[in-house]
């Protein structure tokens, strides 16, 4: 692998040739702002607030397109590429509501981020604000094309990572638009409700709707854990909040699936508080199932267990294991049947 | 599966068949989609015309239960312009010789005959899969759940080694598991024939290694497979049985059957997280946790085995489920007594030698592949690299075989079974935006169907079979060929499998779910 050589903020580096500026800068730790940019998509070099300048070039270049050349001179953070960045965070706060206080997206939101650290107003450029419609004609996804910056990461998740393409660009100029075809809910569209969309989206364009008013960021530990639905083993992060597991966030760092999810695994997980939870154990007494304590249950498991075996033989006792438990506590069924009982009748639906 | 997920996306050509993957596998779907945005070929084998069949270069609209008769069609053609890799066969495998008598007498225009496939597809279908860099095959249900499910995968296995399509990265035999466990539940010996790891119940050496680490002495006899139990129930061979999160009554074939076995039992319990239409029949019920709730491992398609995590605790009064059972030995006086779930997998790592690295720290949150035979070993990106586990590979020859029960003057439809992208088996049905999502079934039929039954889209009927009868509402589709009726298993309201056959694979014993005869009414 040929490597090259550059100074970055007056520091010498090398990366691997093919490297953009970009990587480059983060490879070592050197902030760079970035809205339109994601390591799983292919780079548009539309939002420019990662310009920097570079010793030879007559503009800012976006450093999220620009390939790192042998010696080059690199400036992340000079008053002319901070002043250039703050100009473009101005223009997109202009026609931003700024309702943070009450959006889902508040201590997750690029642009609130990089709105702060350049000392944006939000006073600098006065004019039209949008006012569309929001989509909340589904159960998973909310979509407030105000808060959209027309960033396109949306469009590029729906097309590169679910290969569905349901999202574009529509009209032009101000009235630039982001949403499925004929601007359609999405309820109405070909969407999959795989939710990368909203994975990648870094403003409150695109939010969870189960997760509207149930937690803060930084109120919300995560929990890495394996989806308990399909065989393909996403992972994913549980969102627990006061012991309350409010929602899905995808995780890019995991080895299946990175970012991608469908719409089970991002939007099911309200079934674990379901209505038909049974929260107690039951024992049929006069024929209906009624409540008892944990010890008269397993008790009468035991006890009832013990004597079929006595009378009937080990073999006349099966079990079905389950291909929803995990590894342990299969393992343990097979040995309780096996040790304990001291037959082999036990399977589970290992063919479905 | 014999690749990993992520070498999808370099495979060259896709042979997908039985394989519903944007819905029942939706992320390998996607990966499949990133493999055609980078120039993969895609060969569809599906009498539905699944989203991936519009993606696909090829489309063979097969008849149902007629893979092995494609697959044999295939390989005449492969055979006939030499494209198969001699020196693979001549190297890894043996018993080819037989497999090429048994081809020829299917010829392209047999083939077509049987299938209803045309000529023209299956030479193109047999020039993609055979002269591409890196071919991978992708089955599931649609291979699996027939009479001949075994035979089916086994005619799989000889057209890779037809042509070398095995043991390397990005091209493999791909069997997609259905359930988030069920590779894992395997490995775990939850089969009446093995110990964990694979290892053989019938065998005295093996039984005298379990016999040492558990301290008792074993059965030396293979138990009930589930298509026994039922049977065994209703004989009172079978007098308890311990349900432990399964819901046989909607999941399993012929459900009246089961359900006929369930109330023949003499002591039923449910260990379940929902109050399923199993646990309604139980003598007791046993509140078991979510996998939210707990921490252990799920071992996914490709091997990789990762980790639960627990985030929150159990809901209510529930237990997790192998507290549960922890709980259960030790009261009928073999104590079970394990710190954690990880201290289960120190135990699983000595007896199941895939598992021998295996930890729950080593897991991290990249989990590792199995085979893991040792602490330092990295995991099995693809396997068959070299040498198969029985040395050589093994040519089989297969002839075509029609399934148990076809469409006939009383049952004219054909009944196909498989799952849709917003549910996933029953339990989806508890998660109330799902549910808001994809209420109820929709059974597909063809319009010419739909007009000669007098039935419009979104109109309730009655379908019936042998075995049980259900009302459904109907989506009009050319989704379906004409003569197919197409229904998943996810609802209560419409439960399929009071329909579908009790025939099963003679070896596997696995359900055909995926034929058999039914007739669609008119309610007036």
């Amino acid at each position: 692998m040929e490597w090259l050589t550059l100074t970055i903020d007056g520091r010498e580096v090398s990366v691997p040739k093919g490297t953009t500026v970009l990587d480059a800068c983060r490879m070592n730790n050197i902030p760079i702002p970035t809205l339109c940019h994601a390591p799983e998509l292919t780079s548009a070099g539309a939002c420019r607030l990662c310009v920097v300048q570079i010793e030879g070039m007559r503009n800012l270049p976006p450093s999220c397109v620009t390939q790192v050349a042998q010696g080059m001179k690199v400036e992340t953070q000079n008053p002319k590429v901070r002043n250039a960045r703050k100009t473009i965070l101005e223009l997109l706060v202009a026609n931003h509501p700024l309702d943070c206080m009450t959006c889902q997206k508040m201590g997750d939101c690029s642009l609130a981020e990089y709105a702060y650290d350049y000392g944006v107003t939000g006073t600098v450029y006065q004019g039209e604000k949008r006012c569309l419609p929001i989509d909340d004609g589904n159960p998973f996804i909310l979509r407030d094309p105000n808060k959209c910056i027309l960033c396109g990461k949306c469009i590029k998740a729906c097309t590169e990572i679910q290969g569905k393409s349901i999202l574009d660009f529509s009209f032009r100029g101000f009235d630039t638009q982001v949403g499925p075809a004929f601007n359609l809910p999405y309820n109405e569209s070909d969407c999959d409700f795989c939710g990368s969309c909203v994975s990648v989206c870094p403003v409150g364009a695109l939010t969870e709707k189960q997760m509207a008013g149930k937690g803060r960021p930084w109120e919300v530990s995560k929990v890495q854990t394996t989806c308990p639905f399909c065989g393909v083993g996403c992972n994913f992060d549980l969102n627990v909040k006061d012991g309350k597991v409010i929602g899905v966030t995808s995780n890019p760092e995991v080895p299946v699936n990175g970012k991608a999810l469908c719409v089970k695994g991002r939007f099911g997980m309200d079934m674990i508080y379901s209505d038909n939870r049974i929260t107690t154990p039951l024992i049929r007494k006069n024929g209906e199932l009624v409540p008892a304590e944990w010890d008269e249950a397993l008790d009468l498991v035991a006890t009832k267990l013990g004597e079929i075996k006595k009378t009937y033989g080990p073999n006349s006792i099966a079990a079905l294991s389950s291909a929803h438990c995990t590894n342990e506590e299969n393992y343990l069924m097979q040995k309780f049947m096996r040790a304990v009982i001291g037959t082999n009748n036990v399977d589970h639906c290992a063919r479905t | 599966m014999t690749n990993s997920i992520n070498e999808i996306p370099n495979v060259k050509a896709m042979f997908v068949i039985g394989s519903n993957p944007t819905e029942a596998h939706p992320v390998i779907g996607t990966k499949m989609k990133q493999a055609l945005a980078k120039g993969a070929k895609l060969i569809v084998a599906d009498p539905r015309c699944i989203d991936l069949a519009e993606h696909a270069d090829v489309w063979l609209r097969l008849r149902p239960g007629t893979d092995i008769a494609l697959i044999n069609g295939i390989m005449n053609i492969i055979l006939a312009n030499e494209w198969e890799n001699k020196e693979f066969i001549a190297e890894r495998t043996e018993g080819f010789e037989k497999v090429r008598e048994a081809v020829q007498q299917y010829t392209p225009e047999v083939v077509s005959k049987i299938t209803g496939v045309p000529v023209e597809q299956l030479q193109e279908a047999a020039k993609i899969y055979a002269t591409a860099e890196r071919a991978s095959i992708f089955y599931t249900l649609g291979i699996t759940e027939h009479t001949c499910g075994t035979d089916n995968v086994m005619s799989l296995a000889n057209l890779a080694m037809l042509t070398g399509n095995i043991g390397k990265e990005s091209s493999g035999v791909n069997p997609m598991r259905g359930q988030n466990n069920v590779q894992g539940a395997c490995d775990m010996g939850a089969l009446p024939n093995v110990y964990p790891g694979y290892q053989q119940v019938a065998s005295p050496e093996v039984r005298a290694k379990f016999e040492a680490a558990w301290g008792v002495p074993l059965d030396p006899n293979p138990g009930f497979m589930i298509p026994d139990m039922f049977g065994a129930a209703v004989s009172k061979d079978l007098r308890a049985l311990y349900v432990m999160g399964e819901d046989p009554v909607i999941t399993d074939a012929d459900a009246n059957h089961v359900r006929k076995g369930l109330e023949a039992l003499d002591f039923l319990v449910v260990q379940e997280i929902f109050l399923s239409e199993t646990a309604k029949l139980a003598d007791v019920v046993l509140p078991g946790a979510s996998f939210a709730e707990k921490t252990g491992t799920f071992t996914n398609t490709e091997r990789r085995v990762q980790m639960v995590n627990q985030a929150i605790k159990p809901i209510g009064n529930a237990k997790t489920d192998g507290e549960i059972i922890c709980e259960l030995a030790t009261r009928m006086g073999y104590p079970f007594n394990y710190e954690s779930s990880a201290e289960v997998m120190q135990e699983i790592s000595k007896l199941a030698p895939q598992f021998g690295g295996i930890t729950h720290e080593r897991l991290g949150t990249q989990g590792l592949q199995w085979p893991v035979p040792h602490a330092e070993h990295p995991g099995t990106k693809f396997l068959h690299e070299g040498k198969f586990n029985r040395g050589k590979g093994l040519f089989m020859a297969i002839e075509n075989q029609l399934p148990a029960e076809m469409p006939d003057e009383e049952y004219p439809f054909l009944l196909n079974t498989g799952r849709k992208l917003s549910h996933y088996n029953v339990f989806t049905q508890h998660s109330p935006s799902l549910g808001d999502h994809s209420p109820e079934e929709l059974a597909e039929v063809n319009p010419s169907d739909a007009k000669k039954l007098g039935i419009e889209d979104g109109e309730v009927v009655q379908v019936a079979s042998r075995r049980g009868e259900l009302k459904t509402k109907v989506k009009v589709t050319e989704r379906v060929p004409e003569g197919m009726v197409f229904m998943t298993l996810h609802y209560f309201d419409s439960p399929t499998n009071v329909l579908t056959n009790g025939a099963y694979d003679k070896v596997t014993k696995t359900y055909e779910y995926k034929v058999c005869g039914v007739k669609i009414s008119k309610i007036n």
